[in-house]
């Protein structure tokens, strides 16, 4: 059973390592938006501050959300997602390795980012320490909650932005926990509740979504 | 006890819900238009005026029924989807269609009022108040679901698809309400609370459960009158569909 989801995350891993451009225009575009913010609104550090685990988690709901439809796109168009529906293994277990895959050339590199970009924003240390610990913890979430979106979307006409009206509204917990993980420490609070809900959110995406999205790809896929 | 059964089954095919959709209408706005006018008279002559918040708190005989149907209808939507993946029925697709739009007014009436109620009374038109907020994400996945199956052409594909959507979404309003709730907690919270005293006066109470029985039958009447329209849609090729789009049998 792992065999098999090892298998996809391998064969996605690889993929993606071949197009690494893909990659990088995600990881660019997290850099650029939360760059942008403090040429919006101006560079006091004190509001700069207060604002950071927001932008910075709103900008990885985006980036996570830009790399999405790819999810599925390319497999469908060659007909490997075909293929991989008629083989004897569940479909979900697929899925789970393509969610796995997926975080880890996405929500990873967010997460690892994150804290040269939280300098910017003058986080503290341990402000900088949690908001790496939460998009860890919560970007896999984004990645399972995004597989069902992404193919309940594929081959729809308008497919990137449907994407983002379905799974943007599903992502709200996430941001609420791992936003307010930072703010918490920010304001000298324990965090260890957020992180509590944060696992508990990551776990129960992973766990479930890749079969509620295994049943969308089959009916895509009719 | 099995006759019973196929009753209720003959009324899933199309073809036979049609008619008795057109025949249970013209109840249904009947019942809309009395519970209606029983319920705005009560609201808005028989109900003493309140202490606190004066004339302006009437407002409540639209927005909380609107609230209620709101989320009753997303719950409704995803027992039609529930049904159409256990039972494989065509009309439990088209009901979850038929809805949406009702839906999604409820939440943006809701949201509307409670704008219009919150100005005079809290002195803002928006607050992020647990319960506006949830509202306004209730929206959003109304939203999303009227995209998505609008966005699919094939119709069997966008009940199913919808309907997995649907199912999602009913598992994370919960889950959703709840970070809502602790998210408004943890920022310090809003200055004005939505708990009125819990002492409201039975003639209020009374002039509100009517004005929510107008809704839900009001709902029922508009969500069966968009069915038919889109059966005769989607069944345009059948001989029977064909009879009553030329106009041939008048149902």
């Amino acid at each position: 059973m792992l065999n098999i989801v090892m298998a996809v995350m391998r064969r996605d891993l690889k993929l993606a390592m071949r197009r690494q451009a893909d990659m990088t225009a995600v990881l660019f575009f997290f850099v650029i938006v939360v760059s942008l913010f403090p040429l919006g609104i101006g560079p006091e550090a004190n509001l700069l501050r207060k604002l950071a685990p927001g932008v910075l988690w709103v900008a990885a709901l985006l980036a996570t959300m830009l790399s999405l439809p790819r999810l599925f796109a390319d497999d469908l168009k060659d007909g490997t997602l075909e293929q991989l529906a008629l083989a004897p293994h569940p479909l979900g277990l697929v899925v789970l390795g393509k969610v796995l895959a997926h975080w880890l050339v996405s929500g990873l590199p967010l997460a690892l980012l994150a804290p040269i970009l939280g300098i910017q924003y003058d986080l503290s240390t341990d402000a900088l320490i949690v908001l790496t610990a939460t998009l860890l913890l919560g970007t896999p979430a984004l990645s399972g909650i995004g597989a069902i979106g992404a193919a309940l979307t594929l081959g729809v006409r308008g497919g990137g932005v449907l994407l983002s009206l379905l799974v943007l509204p599903l992502y709200i917990p996430v941001l609420i926990f791992g936003a307010g993980a930072v703010d918490a420490t920010v304001a000298g609070l324990g965090a260890e509740g957020h992180f509590s809900l944060l696992a508990a959110l990551a776990f129960a995406s992973v766990g479930f979504a890749p079969w509620a999205a295994a049943a969308a790809l089959k009916i895509a896929l009719e | 006890m099995n006759e019973r059964l196929i009753n209720i089954f003959r009324f899933a095919s199309p073809a036979t819900f049609y008619p008795l959709a057109g025949r249970m209408i013209p109840w249904f706005v009947a019942l809309t238009v009395l519970f209606g006018a029983a319920g705005l008279w009560l609201g808005l002559f028989v109900a003493p005026t309140d202490f606190q918040q004066g004339e302006g708190y009437r407002i409540i005989f639209v927005h909380v029924p609107a609230s209620w149907m709101s989320m009753f209808i997303y719950l409704v939507m995803a027992f039609w989807a529930a049904v159409g993946f256990t039972l494989n029925t065509r009309l439990s697709g088209m009901m979850t269609q038929a809805l949406a739009p009702t839906g999604a007014l409820m939440a943006f009436l809701s949201l509307w009022t409670g704008a219009l109620w919150g100005k005079p009374m809290w002195g803002a038109w928006w607050v992020w108040d647990a319960r506006l907020t949830s509202e306004l994400i209730l929206l959003f996945l109304y939203i999303g679901f009227i995209a998505l199956t609008s966005a699919i052409d094939d119709p069997r594909r966008a009940d199913k698809a919808g309907g997995i959507l649907l199912l999602v979404g009913v598992v994370n309003i919960p889950i959703i309400y709840f970070s809502v709730k602790w998210w408004n907690t943890l920022h310090q919270g809003s200055s004005v609370s939505l708990t009125r005293s819990p002492s409201m006066a039975a003639i209020m109470l009374w002039g509100m459960l009517l004005m929510a029985l107008c809704f839900w039958m009001y709902s029922i009447a508009l969500a069966l009158v968009r069915v038919r329209g889109i059966i005769l849609e989607r069944e345009r090729h059948t001989d029977w569909a064909k009879a009553i789009l030329s106009g041939e049998t008048a149902r």
